[in-house]
This record gives structure tokens, sequence and C-alpha cells, in this order.
């Protein structure tokens, strides 16, 4: 098989065994420099076996590391394993090198359908993330020995930062060995039993691999399994403790995968700190630390920053003298980290942390070629469309949901979880019967493209319910604008994902804690508010969302009167816009929250404020007069006096109209005017005293402001205008007759009217008693 | 040319006194260097009076060989030292930079008594800090009577480090006007000083460098220009990492200071400087002691010096004006001052912190009250 004789050695002592760290760089290096040495007729991998139909993939040029093999079982997607690989992983390399050359490459592991069948068990993690924690303790040992209190940073110096010497390819794996060796005669299985029945079954793959190869197979494994993997251990032996292991059903197919998911600080972790710097270890030809500066630098700099070439060379020396002085063979992270900070970012942690999420971690994302077998969400998606009788089909229809039924309930759900994912499957389309909250109305329709969809969205979870939660999470820390995360939190509860919302509402509460713009805030409120009653509505647990809720309101009525001061005509409307989005939602949240009482006395305060500051605009001040004037908190009098100050002779006309325009602009204003003469006077009187050259300017305002009432409240307005200002008794508050108006209500004829409005208003009598004066109130 | 003459152009007394009210690092630990160099044999850099590595231990403390124990001078990360001490190594000048009380006179000191033997070359940074105190000055009895000459010069502690190869402190870089920090460009890229008066030179031997102390979060800053602040590496002194160390520095400096202001002890104070230490660091951080709620942050540094100011004033009102007991409304008016340093943009913040925090916190009843009382 091999063109050149193997060295003396390779495989003197049996399988040539290769110990080394999972996403170790120094590690790929070595695998790759020892099976060129030694050129084995097979390569053994430490893996589950049922991928190795899939190892021929990796030839395809469309399989692009970090990928993952994924296991889970075949009736129930949501019970899986990965096992990550980077393009500087020993076990990635292996393969490359395996299928590069033809050799054949076989994965020794115990096979996923047991230990997936294990962990129904015992409910672990995967087995991966287990042997990860296996050598931890006794790494640390090894480290402590050497003097070193971070065992990661051990292992850099005494393997990955040591390339193997061209003549010695073996000899780092022989040192290795021998160490490992005296730590598992002190640790035994390092309190992990399965490791015992996994190595056995490694045992035997590797007989049956000689047995078919020859002498000549290469074992790549952790560097853990090793001492035990070269045991003496009899066949009946081993095969005593595979005996009954438990059975599921499995699949495996490759997934693609990303830095940020090898990190150890996400998800499924492959226990890597800094797999950007591995990958860069690993691909760089030579002078690793000055072309990492270099690329430090590059990055700096397309963010804007002065960093010179003479920067750079001093950040070298810095990070050598400093290895020196720390007693490391090579600068590692931490070196260049500290000489980064001290040198290209003048001692600040912020361009740091950049430098950190785009080089450290990296942004690197795997791909998949077409021709991997389907992702487990695809299989999960069928299930839920059989469970549901939701058929995809591409002819378009129209389909009505009523919340209120079970499985049209769980149909909207699925439907919502597509749309987070970027699945269009259905579009939410406006209900044309009812507008109740318990009916949704969706647009269907299946185009082909969507199976592509599915595939990508695979990265995010094997269930559409995991899949949904992780990528509602993802989006909640990618969102750019608190709006974004309130309509997010809003996709949440519409798609029953209980696991997601804490941690949207904990990036919501952060953006609003930080967002100084208080126009953001009062634009998120009254989604926020809307989420809440729709979540009470279906059930959900809302306490989360109504903290965040009136935290929210609780941070506009601080930011609002400072925001409300010295603003122009048109940002005055817009703010206008969100008072009174806030009015109402405000309304919302204090019914429907208990235990936050004291909101609306809060708003009404703040309103007030509002409506006496000088420097805030007129339009809001009389916007905010009128909502006050309508929850019943300020007298008629009150709002009297008030508007007179703003219509007094000295306010600018165009001030003076823009508060009439806040004051009775927009839905109901025109009927107060209608009612209540005395206001209808001090506007009439004000309008008359307007210059002759100014109200041209004013002009404008008020058209927008009348014109937009009903053409019946015009007409009365007209009347009353026209029969005189005030009708002579205003200031005693009897307003004089219009046509068909008396000067005094009819008691008699007001009475005959109340039992059809109790009947109307569903009062018992004794209630209706109680608010006869209330009513005789409004026809006065 | 002015005359003018800054205290620190004089010569260093020679030999201080042993009463000295604060002896120089140098003297005070003059046994702590005597037994790291006598232990120390690793390679120095020249002129150095100790290797990187032992000045490092000098700094950060430890146990030698010889069971000689060095006491820390240094508390906080390893690696702010290390990065410091390998600068100096690496032959570019240090800036130290940090809010007020993290320790960067201390540090430089230090670091200069111990790579040089000697931390007395100092130039203090004011706003009225001329060239000469960074280049030279004249002798003008001398420069009258005999002309231009090496004699009638009078060099900077700067210039007698180059020709001497020693450690130059400068403290509060950015306090010295723009035009006399570019006077530093030269002596730290050419490591040379000329002397155009005398059409000479001065150039700096192996082992001088250069140590800057700076204060970036301050009003009155004179920002150093890019091609000063390429000559030097910064390293940040962070502030105290946790509240129970903070607390400890504010009460011992509020004792000290209460002394000598004869301010009577409050023993009862001590929750309520937990109280303004949790504050502070709370605005100052974004982000509250629990990790739960972000919060803005203020435009003010809040350092730990102002936590201080902010409880001996409290002491002083409550011993003066109250019954003697540190209670909560006599640091709130204090707080507020120290919190509200722009008056818009700061008091929301403040507003929102005390409605969103301080309110619904157990056992801060008081303290809300008094902060709204003041701050309405």
């Amino acid at each position: 098989m091999s063109e050149a004789p193997p060295p003396a050695g390779a495989f003197e002592t049996g399988p040539l065994l290769l110990g080394v760290r999972h996403h170790g760089p120094g590690s790929a290096r070595a695998v790759r420099a020892a099976l060129d040495a030694a050129a084995p007729a097979a390569v053994l991998i430490e893996g589950p076996p049922e991928a190795d139909p899939l190892i021929p993939l990796a030839a395809d040029p469309g399989l692009r590391p970090p990928v993952a093999l994924l296991a889970h079982a075949v009736d129930e997607p949501g019970r899986s394993a990965f096992w990550p690989m980077a393009e500087f992983s020993p076990e990635w390399v292996a393969i490359r090198w395996a299928v590069e050359r033809g050799v054949p490459a076989r994965f020794i592991d115990l096979p996923a359908t047991h230990s997936l069948a294990w962990e129904e068990d015992t409910g672990d993690g995967d087995p991966e993330e287990e042997a990860e924690h296996a050598r931890v303790d006794p790494l640390a040992a090894l480290a402590e020995a050497a003097g070193y209190d971070d065992p990661e940073r051990w292992w850099e110096d005494a393997v990955e930062h040591r390339g193997p010497g061209r003549s010695e390819p073996f000899a780092p794996f022989a040192a290795l060995e021998d160490a490992m060796g005296a730590l598992r005669e002190r640790y035994g299985d390092g309190g992990r039993p399965r490791d015992r029945v996994r190595e056995a079954y490694m045992r035997l793959q590797i007989r049956a691999a000689r047995r078919e190869f020859g002498d000549e197979v290469a074992v790549v494994c952790g560097a853990w399994h090793v001492p035990a993997l070269r045991a003496k251990a009899t066949v009946t032996a081993d095969r005593a403790l595979l005996k009954g292991l438990p059975k599921l059903k499995t699949d495996l197919t490759w997934v693609p995968w990303t830095h940020r998911r090898l990190a150890r600080s996400s998800g499924y972790g492959a226990g890597i700190d800094s797999p950007g710097w591995y990958a860069h270890l690993f691909g760089a030809p030579d002078r690793p630390v000055e072309r990492w500066l270099t690329k430090v630098a590059g990055l700096l700099r397309e963010e804007d920053r002065i960093v010179s070439s003479a920067h750079v060379i001093e950040a070298v020396r810095l990070a050598d003298t400093l290895a020196v002085m720390r007693g490391r063979p090579l600068a590692g992270l931490t070196e260049t980290t500290d000489a980064v900070r001290a040198v290209l970012c003048e001692g600040s942690d912020v361009p740091l942390s950049l430098v950190y999420d785009r080089l450290v971690v990296g942004d690197v994302l795997g791909e998949v070629p077409e021709s991997a077998p389907a992702v487990p969400l695809q299989r999960d998606l069928a299930r839920e469309q059989r469970r549901l009788r939701l058929k995809p089909e591409a002819l378009e229809r129209e389909l009505e949901l009523d919340l209120r039924k079970d499985t049209d309930a769980a149909r909207g759900r699925l439907l919502h979880r597509l749309r987070l994912l970027g699945v269009g499957w259905g579009e939410p389309a406006r209900s044309r019967g009812s507008t109740g909250t318990f009916r949704e109305t969706w647009r269907l329709r299946w185009e082909p493209e969507l199976s592509v969809r599915i595939a990508e969205a695979g990265v995010w979870g094997t269930t559409v319910l995991g899949a949904a939660t992780a990528k509602a999470e993802a989006d909640a820390a990618g969102a750019r604008a608190l709006a974004d995360v309130t309509a997010l939190a809003e996709q949440c509860l519409l798609a029953g994902l209980p696991d997601a919302l804490p941690v949207v509402m904990r990036v919501l509460a952060d953006r609003a804690a930080l967002d100084t713009d208080v126009s953001h805030l009062a634009q998120a409120l009254p989604a926020l508010v809307r989420s809440l009653r729709y979540g009470d509505v279906r059930g959900t647990d809302t306490g989360a969302l109504a903290d965040v809720a009136a935290a929210l309101a609780e941070r506009v009525f601080i930011g609002l009167p400072p925001a409300c001061t010295t603003l122009d005509t048109d940002a005055a409307q817009e703010m206008r816009g969100h008072v009174d989005a806030v009015h109402g939602a405000v309304g919302l949240l204090a019914e429907t929250l208990t235990g936050h009482d004291g909101l609306r006395p809060r708003w009404r305060a703040v309103l007030r404020t509002l409506s006496q500051r000088d420097t805030v605009p007129g339009l809001l001040r009389g916007r905010a007069v009128r909502l006050l004037l309508d929850d019943g908190v300020l007298e008629a009098d009150d709002v009297a006096r008030l508007m007179g100050l703003a219509l007094s002779p000295g306010i600018l006309p165009g001030d003076a109209a823009a508060w009439v325009e806040g004051f009775v602009g927009g839905g109901g204003g025109g009927l107060l005017l209608v009612h209540d003469e005395r206001l209808l006077g001090l506007v009439d009187a004000w309008l008359t005293s307007v210059p002759a050259d100014a109200f041209t300017d004013v002009l404008p305002l008020l058209r927008r402001t009348f014109s937009a009432y009903e053409p019946g409240v015009r007409r009365t307005l007209g009347e009353l205008v026209r029969r005189g200002p005030g009708g002579g008794a205003g200031a005693a508050g009897h307003p004089a007759t219009s046509s068909g108006f008396a000067p005094e209500p009819d008691a008699g004829r007001a009475d005959a009217v109340l039992p059809v409005l109790r009947l109307l208003l569903g009062l018992a009598p004794e209630q209706a008693q109680s608010t006869d004066d209330d009513l005789a109130g409004v026809g006065a | 040319m002015t005359v003018s003459m800054e205290p620190t152009n004089v010569e260093p007394i020679p030999s201080q006194a042993p009463q000295a009210l604060r002896p120089h690092a140098e003297d005070a630990f003059a046994a702590e260097l005597t037994a790291l160099a006598a232990q120390d044999d690793r390679p120095r850099p020249e002129r150095w009076k100790l290797s990187p590595w032992a000045v490092a231990t000098y700094l950060l403390g430890g146990t030698l060989a010889d069971g000689t124990v060095i006491t820390p001078k240094y508390v906080g990360p390893r690696r702010i030292v290390e990065v410091a001490v390998t600068t100096l190594a690496t032959d570019r000048a240090l800036l130290l930079l940090g809010v007020p009380g993290t320790a960067k006179t201390w540090v430089s000191e230090h670091l200069a008594a111990a790579v040089s033997g000697d931390s007395t070359l100092l130039v203090q940074g004011t706003a009225g800090t001329p060239e000469e105190a960074i280049r030279y000055g004249w002798n003008y009895a001398r420069l009258l009577a005999h002309g231009p000459s090496r004699d009638a010069l009078v060099p900077s502690p700067v210039m007698r480090a180059m020709s001497e190869g020693m450690t130059a402190r400068v403290e509060e870089l950015t306090r010295i006007p723009a035009d006399v920090q570019d006077t530093l460009i030269t002596i730290l890229s050419e490591k040379t000083l000329p002397i155009p008066e005398l059409g000479e030179e001065v150039q700096a031997v192996r082992g001088f460098n250069l140590i800057a102390t700076a204060n970036d979060r301050d009003r009155g800053v004179n920002d150093l220009s890019s091609a000063l602040r390429r000559r030097f590496n910064t390293v940040v002194l962070p502030l105290p990492e946790s509240a129970d160390a903070e607390v400890d520095i504010v009460s011992r400096r509020v004792d000290q200071m209460g002394r000598s202001l004869d301010l009577p002890r409050a023993p009862e104070g001590l929750d309520e400087i937990r109280r303004v230490v949790t504050v502070f660091r709370e605005l100052r951080d974004g982000v509250t002691t629990d990790g739960r709620t972000k919060l803005k942050s203020p435009s003010g540094t809040l350092s730990t010096a102002e936590a201080i100011s902010v409880v001996t004033n409290g002491l002083a009102l409550a011993a003066h004006f109250g019954d003697g007991v540190l209670r909560a409304g006599d640091v709130a008016a204090g707080i507020l001052g120290a919190v509200v340093r722009d008056p818009a943009a700061d008091r929301v913040v403040w507003q929102e912190y005390l409605e969103t925090v301080v309110r619904e916190r157990d056992g801060w009843t008081d303290f809300y009250r008094a902060c709204r009382e003041v701050s309405a």
C-alpha cells in the first residue's frame, strides 16, 4: 500500500496509537506528520461506526468544516449527540488524509445506537462531552505536576506549541502515552465506567481491522484512551463487557457547525475557548504570532482604528518578551491578547472584545453538501405534519384556525415556529369574518425550496420546537432595535416557546435599560402590553413579561418629560403619537397587572408635568391636558384655566394653534367643543383675536385640526359659532340653546330614557340610581 | 524664555532623613530589594537592578528561596504587572491609565525603584508644566556670566535619566499642555534630546525608559496626540475587583481622613459605606450586583476616590448636624452630586436607577426616601 517503507518503530509495538486532544491544532499537525511517515494500511478513528458510510463525503468539496456528525434517534429526533469537527481537529485531519490517499478509514467508538440509548437511562449529555470531562481532572494533575495552574495552558505549552520534529514524528505520541499511562494507573477510568465499555469495543474493532488490513493500522483517539487500547485484554473479556447494552434505532448525518458553537460558552460546546486562534495556529505555515497580530491589525483597521506596522512590531516584541518572562516556549493567546490590549487597543477592552469575537472565536460557518442524509429536523416536521393533519401542498390555500381547539392551536404554533425559522410555509392573513383574538388565518403554500430552508435550519436543533427556541434566543441576542426584540417576544408567545421567552425578556430588559431614546421605549411598550394581554388569553405564564413591561413603563415615565422639551413641529407630531400610544398601553397594563398599582397615578403625574411645562411644545401640552380631561383627572374648570393660559394674547399664534390641535385634534375633539361651549368660546375668542398677518400662518394648522371632524360635528360647530360666542351664559356653565336644545335639561324626558340605558349598560337598578347624576351631567 | 524653576527641577535631596514623613519606595523597601537582587540569577537588561521576573515579584509579592518574604505592593491582576514590566524590558515607554485612586502613581514609583533603584526622577504634570521641566532649563546667573555652556544648563529629570540610563517618571501626563507633551516624542522615538543652543545633544544610554501616569476620564484633560500615544504601551489599572475590596479601601481611607479632620468615628457606618460603594459600583459597571439588571452609566467617573469623599462628607454632616451616626440622609446629597454631573442626561440615569433598582430593594427604603428628597 505504501510507497516508502515505514520507518522502523511505527508498528513495532502493535497498531500505531495516536493519542490526541480533540480539537488540538498541535495534535492535528502531529497526526498528519505521523500518518505521512507511517503510511498505515487503514486509519481507525474514535467516533460512531454508523458514520462509516459518511466518510467518503469528506472528499466532497461541498463539505467544509466546521461540521459535526449528528446521531439522533429515528423515532425521537430530540435525542441526539454531536461529534463536532473543525479544520484543526485531529479526527478531521485523519479522515481527510485517508480520503485523499484512498486509504480505508473506520470509526471505532461504541456505536451511537448504544450510546444514545444509554442516555435514556441516565439523561446525560452527549458522549463527546463526557469524554472531555473524564479527561479534565487527570490533565489538571499533569499540569499541576508541571507547575501550571491552568491545564489548558499546560497542554498548549507541552503539546500544541511543540511542533513534531521532522525526524521523530512519533516521539510526541510516545511521550504522551507514557504520561497518560501513569495517569490511568493512578486514576483508572477517571470515574467514568462507560469508558471501559467504549475501550473494549475499540479494542475489538482494532483487532478486526488488523485481521482485515494487516498489522499496519493507525488509530486516532483521545490520548486518555491510548493506554487502555494498548492493554492486553482477551476477546472474551471484551465481549463480556459489551453484553446486554441497550439499543436504539439511530440515524447519522453531517450537519454544518460554527466556530461559535465550538466555543465553550455556547450550546454543544466542544470545550475550546478559542476556535479562531486554533484554526490560525493550524493554518499558519510559520511565524504564528506575527501573522496573528497582523490579522488583528487588519481587523482593527477595518473598524477605522489607526494601527500602523510599527504598532504590530511593538506588539510582537511585547508578546514574545511576555512569553519569555512567563517561561513559555511560544507566545500563546494570553500573551498576544495582552500585547494587543496594551499596544494596539491603547489599554481599552472595547476593541479587544471585537478582536475576541471576530478572530479568537471567529465567524466561520461550515457547509454540508446536498448529498448528505436528511437532518432530523425534517423528520420532526414530517411527524408534526402527520400529527396535525397539515399536508404540505404546492397549491395555495387559506386556513382558518380556531385557537380554542387544541389541534388548531398546535397548528398555529407550528406555523409560527416555522416562520421564526425562516421557513415561510404559511403567511398570516387578515381574518375575514371574525376579529376575535382566538382566530388566526393563514395562507399556506409549500414551495420546493422550503426543504432547503429546513436543511439550513437544522443548525438550530433537531426538533421544530428546539430549533425555533434556539433561533429565537439567537435572534434576540443579535437584534439591533428594541422594537425588534419586542416583536420577537410577541412571536415567542404566538409560537409557544416558553423556554425562549426568559432569554428574550432578559435581552429586552437590557436593551430597554440602555436605550437612551425614549421614543424607542415608547414604541416598544404597546407591543409588549399587547403580547401581555395575548399571553393572558392563551394562558402562558407572563410574569416575566409583566415585570419587564412595568419597568419599561417606569423608564418611559422618567424619560418622557425631558425628551418632550425643545422639539420642532415634526418631532412634536411624532412624540404626540408616542404619548397617545403610551397612554393606551398604560391603561391596558394597569388593567392587566395586579401588584403594579400606582402605574396609572404616576403616568398622570407625568402628563400633568407635561401640561404645565412651558418648554414642552403646545401640541404636547394640549394633548396632555386632553388625556387628563378624558381620564376625569382634570376638572372642566382647570381645563378652561389651562386653555385660557395657552391661548393668552401673549402666546405666539402658532404655539396656541398647536395647543388647540393637541387638545381637540383627533377623535372626539369636535364633540368636546360641541358640548362644552365654554371651551369653544375660548377657542373662538382667541381665533378672532389673532392678528390678520399671523392668521395665514395658523390657518394650515387649524384646517388640519378641524377638517378631520365628521361633517355633522363640523356643521354643529359652525352653527354654534354663528350663533355667537359663548351664548352669553358660557361662564356660568349653562350654555345657551342652539336649535333643538332647551337651555335646561328636561328632567322628565331624561328619566324616561333611563330604563333603556340601564338595559344597554347592563346596570343593576340600584347602581343605575347612583349614576343618575352622572348621566344627567352628560346631558348638561 | 521665561525663568521658571519648577520644584521638581531641583536636585533631589541626596539622602532622605529617616524621619521623612513618607520615605521613597527604594528606601522603604531597601531590604527586600537587596534580598531580591541577591537571589536573582535571571538575565537583567542593561542597567537594570533586577531581572524583569524579579521586578514582577517585587510588585506582586512572594517568598524567595532563602525565606525572605516580599510584601505585595500591588494587589490586582498579575497580568497587569507582567505586561507593565515587560513593556519596560522591551524598551517601550509605559503609560499607566486609570481613574483616580487606582494606584497609578504607587505602581509607577515602585516600578522605577525596582528597575533603576531610584524613583525620584519625577516630573509632576500640571496645566502649567513648562517645556523646561521635560527638557532642560538654564542657570541664568551662570548663563549671563559665562555664556551658554553645559555648566549653565540645568537638566530636567528626564534628561538625567537619559544620560544615566535610568527610569524617568511623568505624573499626570494628560494635564500637561499638548505642546509640552509633544517634546516627549523625540525623546521617546529618537532617544535623543538636542540642545540647539550648544549645538549638542544628549543621547539616551541603554536602560533609559519612561513611565507616565494619566487619568483619561477627568475634566481638563489634554488628550495625547496619536504620535505620542503610539510611543507608549498602555496598561489600564482596573478599579477594585470585588465590592468587599472596595468597601475595605473606602472605610480604611475614610477612617484615616476622619482622624486627620478630627471627626468622631462612626462604628455603625459600615453598612452605609457598603451602600455607597454598591451604588457607585452598580452605576459604574452598568449592571446590578446580582447581574440581573442592566443600567445606564452616568457621565461621571464614580471612582473609589469619589466614594471616599462622599462618605467623609456624610460623616462630617452626621458629626456636626446629626446625631453622629452615618445615615442614608447624610450620604444622599453627596451621591447625587457625584452621579449627576450633566444635569439633563445624568438626572434621567439617576432617576431610572432610583425607580427601577433602589425602590424595590429590601431594606433600602430609607435610602430611597432620602434620595427622593434630595432629588426633588
